[in-house]
Order: structure tokens, then C-alpha cells, then sequence
């Protein structure tokens, strides 16, 4: 207990809060290690999800890759990674795509999955093309789950960030780091209660951008 | 405290359990950390490590059967040593007990203390750091002296062996030639370097604040938190850093051709291999140790942990072909 009082006080000194190797700077690299494994994960999950999803085919093969992909310990990768890359962000960052992958493919092809085949069905006997019900009817009626896929993604790649310290890159991981270092346990509880506290409010904000964006008669996520 | 290694962060036991907020996180990077811990070590039962550092020592009955336990570290040069220890003890006529792979010094220097354990291989530097924080920097004998007086009433360190297990700053062959390096010193002036090295490095006497007061160089620590083991040494070959703070032990520094850079102010504090033992050991496992301590030079230990290390042999079989090979057992 009074260790968690420590790390608040930790956090609370005006001194940590500036400086290259400040609380914003590791915050800052933090967010943007997240944001990084997301957007290339999402360039690759996100068209294979939609793609399963509307056409109905391969589900079962993505379904068993992406369970087998959540079963990859992340520090096992950067480090299998890194000795193949070496240091620096390269490693970590394609760790971090395997994590998200799962997510937002899972996301993907059950937010197309949730559309009713009554709406696709009125949708093509108007004359839409599959380009245009994809795009125009089952993305925009799942947009909730499409998002839930992001949120979930998100909030497991930003908790596992920190481990792109361990192999010479910022991020909140140094402090957990060098907490665990040097038996400075107020100092590493203090990087964890931080990137738990990223966790909760990206998650929170994610999912108010979920109820804001669903249409109405949109599947709920 | 000084050390990463010897001290192992990456103990299943005290690392990532209540740290992290995320459970499956905790779950995921501590079997990612025993796993790299497994990979390097020689130790064929991790349970054991478990035991012997979950129990505190509870289990060690050591006292009045007679039999004298010998510990080592959890890590894998450090249990060769201890099991040499023990081949030597048991040559002399003793009875031994192993309880070996116990966890950090906070869990086992109070087992020494209470006579739970009755030998175990240190290093000067890093233990009388641990129980002296403010004792002084001196050269292997100065740090012996001080261990003497450091120590309880009932423990003892025997003559210390020559080899070292230390950090160091190793360059590769090729960049000490281009710049000519010999000791660290040599580094004063070079641009933008870097040096790979556990995140702690930077709080280290020896860090960059020690390079800078001692020796007037100016260097940055990559941290990269595999103890000096295959990721940093990838980072100083493929160039991304100019140094590593690799032990001087490390197998890889022959089969690289790395050059550890000379150290002459005594920056690094000597971290020879010395014998802590209790009352229970008497003048003749004294002697059979110091047998062992007399032979065991750094190239010795390298040539161990290279074993070790390449062939993946136990540290048992390591310790016996080489007590024969000393003429130390027959």
C-alpha cells in the first residue's frame, strides 16, 4: 500500500513531468508505438475481414490463423524479431501488428456479418453493385463492431507497448523497466498505473465514438 | 544494488505478477521472460529455481545432519561455479546437498545468514556492495578486506579466484582499430556514442556519469534489457551502437573478436569469484575449494560457459570433465 502511495507521489513531482525523458515525451512515443502497430495491422486486417465477411468465404481459415495469432507471446516476438531486425522500432512494431490482427479482423468480418441478409438482399435487388453494399450498406450499418474490433485492438497494443523498451526504444515501458532494474518499485508501479490509465481512457473514449457513429438500425457492438 | 544478471529482474517470482494492470499482459511477458531466462541457462529443472527461492529456504535442512548445502545463483555461470564447489567438497569426503538456481541475494544471503546454506559463489564487487552500500571502490583486494569485515559472525569468504565476471564496455575489433582504443578512456572525443546496456546502466557508478567523471566520455545508453545476452550483442555487431556492456565472462566476446575495453581507474568495481561459506565448512572443504578458486582463471570460466552454452551440457558434467582435466578429482 505504501508503495502505491510512493508511486503517486512518483508521479505527482512537477520535475518528471518535462524533459526528453519526461512523463509527455514517454507518453507521446507511447501513443504513438500504439499507433503505428494499429494503422498497419489495420491496413492489412481491415480489407481481409470485410472481404471474409461479405463474401462469406475463408471465415474459417481466418477465424483459426487469427486464434492462433492471439496465442503468440508478444515479448517472445520483438525478441525473435529483434534478433532477426535488431534493435529499434522495426521489431516491437511488427509484434505489435500480430497482436492487433486478431482484433480487427474479427471485427471486420462480423461487422459485415451483422447486417441483416434482408437489408443486402434489398440492397442488390435495387441494383447496387458488391462494391457499393459493401461500402455503402454493410460497412456503415456495422461501423459499431467494425469499431469495437479497434477498440479492442487498441487497448491491447497500447498495454503491451511498454515491451518496446526492451529492446531500446521509449514508451512508457522505461519506467517500468528500469523500476524492475533497479528494484525502484515505485517508479515501475508508477509506469503501469500510467499505461493502465492510458488503457481505461482510450477504451472509454472509443467506445462513446462507437454509440456517436452508429446509424440508426445499426447492428450494437 | 548493482547487478541485473546475478540479480535476475527476470525471476519469474518477483517480475511481472501484480505489476502490470493487465493480466493476460502479465501472463504473456513473464512466460516470454522465462523463457529467455530458460534458453541461456544450463539448469534442466526450472521448478527448482521456484523452490528453493519460493520456500525461503524453509526446506534446507541443512543444520545437524551434517551435510553442507551449497547454493548458486539463478544464473547459469554462477551454478557451474557452484556445482565445481560441490564435486570439490564431495572429493574432500562431504556430504553435499545442492539447492541450487535460488532466486536473487535478497532471498538468499539471509538463508547464508541463517545457516540454511553453507556455500555459495559470489562476486566482491556486487556482494559487498549489497551489504556495505557505502563501501569504498579499490582494487579486488580492497574489496576482499572489506567483504571480511562486511560479513556475519559465522560466515566466511575464502581467497577469491581470478576470474571475473564483470560489466564491461567491449567494442568491436574493428572500431578499436579504426580509433585506436585500448581503455575506455580512449572513447573521450568520439561523437555521438552509444552504448547498449541494460536500462539500470544509466543509475550505475559505471554508467554514463562514471565515464564522464572518470574518463571524460560522453555516451548515451541504449537500453536494451537482455542482460548483455544475444539482442544486445546484435546491436553492437550490426552496428547500431558502438559499445556493449557485456560480461567479461560472455563466451561471445572470443567467438566475435570483441575487445573489452581496459578499465585502469577501476571504474567497474572487480567482480572476482569468491566463496562465501559458513562455519560448517571445515579447513579441509576450505582447502578442496581453494583448489578450485586457484585454477579457475577468466579463460577458464569463458571456457565453461562456453560449454554451457554451445554444447548445452549440465552443469554437472561440465564440473566433473573439468575437475579431471585440473587434476582437482579423479
Amino acid at each position: 500500500m505504501s508503495q502505491l502511495l510512493e508511486a503517486f507521489s512518483w508521479l505527482a513531482d512537477p520535475t518528471r513531468w518535462s524533459g526528453t525523458d519526461g512523463i509527455p515525451t514517454r507518453l507521446l512515443e507511447h501513443l504513438w508505438y500504439t499507433a503505428l502497430g494499429v494503422v498497419v495491422a489495420a491496413v492489412i486486417a481491415v480489407p481481409i475481414g470485410l472481404l471474409v465477411g461479405h463474401t462469406g468465404r475463408g471465415r474459417g481459415l481466418v477465424v483459426a490463423l487469427s486464434g492462433a495469432a492471439r496465442a503468440l507471446p508478444t515479448l517472445g516476438l520483438i525478441t525473435l524479431f529483434g534478433l532477426w531486425l535488431g534493435i529499434g522500432l522495426k521489431a516491437p512494431i511488427l509484434a505489435f501488428v500480430v497482436l492487433a490482427i486478431p482484433s480487427l479482423l474479427a471485427g471486420a468480418y462480423s461487422a459485415v456479418e451483422s447486417v441483416d441478409p434482408r437489408t443486402v438482399d434489398a440492397a442488390r435487388a435495387q441494383g447496387m453493385t458488391e462494391w457499393q453494399i459493401l461500402s455503402r450498406v454493410e460497412v456503415p450499418l456495422g461501423l459499431p463492431l467494425l469499431i469495437s474490433g479497434f477498440r479492442l485492438a487498441i487497448v491491447q497494443v497500447v498495454a503491451t507497448v511498454m515491451l518496446a523498451s526492451y529492446i531500446g526504444n521509449g514508451g512508457l515501458g522505461r519506467f517500468i523497466f528500469l523500476g524492475l532494474q533497479l528494484q525502484d518499485y515505485p517508479q515501475m508501479l508508477a509506469g503501469s498505473i500510467l499505461v493502465v490509465a492510458l488503457a481505461l481512457v482510450l477504451d472509454v473514449a472509443l467506445r462513446v465514438l462507437e454509440r456517436l457513429l452508429a446509424p440508426r438500425g445499426a447492428a450494437r457492438g | 544494488m548493482t547487478h541485473r544478471r546475478r540479480l535476475p529482474a527476470r525471476s519469474p517470482i518477483t517480475t511481472t505478477g501484480p505489476v502490470v494492470g493487465r493480466r493476460s499482459l502479465a501472463a504473456l511477458a513473464g512466460t516470454g521472460i522465462v523463457a529467455l531466462g530458460a534458453a541461456a541457462c544450463s539448469n534442466d529443472d526450472p521448478l527448482k529455481s521456484d523452490s528453493g527461492s519460493g520456500s525461503g529456504g524453509s526446506d534446507g535442512g541443512g543444520s545437524g545432519s551434517g551435510e553442507i548445502v551449497v547454493g548458486s545463483q539463478q544464473y547459469y555461470s554462477n551454478e557451474i561455479i557452484a556445482e565445481l564447489f560441490a564435486q570439490a567438497l564431495e572429493g574432500s569426503g562431504a556430504t553435499v546437498k545442492r539447492q541450487f538456481q535460488i532466486g536473487q541475494r535478497e532471498v538468499y544471503v539471509p538463508e547464508l545468514q541463517k545457516g540454511t546454506i553453507d556455500v555459495i559463489p559470489e562476486y566482491l564487487g556486487n556482494l559487498l556492495q549489497y551489504l556495505d552500500e557505502s563501501a569504498a571502490k579499490g582494487t579486488a583486494d580492497d574489496l576482499a578486506k572489506g567483504l571480511e569485515k562486511a560479513l556475519d559472525d559465522g560466515l566466511r569468504a575464502l581467497p577469491y579466484a581470478e576470474a571475473t565476471d564483470q560489466d564491461s564496455y567491449t567494442v568491436t575489433k574493428d572500431f578499436a582499430s579504426q580509433n585506436s582504443l585500448q581503455e575506455i578512456g580512449d572513447l573521450a572525443g568520439i561523437s555521438d556514442l552509444k552504448i547498449a546496456a541494460n536500462p539500470e546502466f544509466e543509475e550505475r557508478p559505471y554508467g554514463p556519469k562514471g565515464a564522464k567523471s572518470d574518463y571524460g566520455v560522453d555516451i548515451t545508453v541504449v537500453p536494451v534489457s537482455d542482460s548483455g545476452g544475444p539482442l544486445t550483442l546484435k546491436s553492437l555487431m550490426d552496428g547500431k551502437v558502438q559499445v556493449a556492456d557485456l560480461y567479461t565472462s560472455d563466451p561471445a566476446i572470443v567467438k566475435n573478436d570483441l575487445v573489452p575495453l581496459e578499465d585502469p581507474k577501476v571504474m567497474v568495481l572487480p567482480e572476482n569469484v569468491v566463496p562465501i561459506v559458513s562455519s560448517k565448512v571445515d579447513d579441509a572443504g576450505a582447502a578442496a575449494i581453494k583448489k578450485v578458486t586457484d585454477a579457475l582463471s577468466t579463460d577458464e570460466l569463458i571456457a565453461l560457459n562456453t560449454r554451457s552454452v554451445d554444447e548445452k551440457a549440465d552443469s554437472a558434467t561440465i564440473a566433473k570433465a573439468w575437475l579431471k582435466d585440473k587434476g582437482i578429482a579423479k
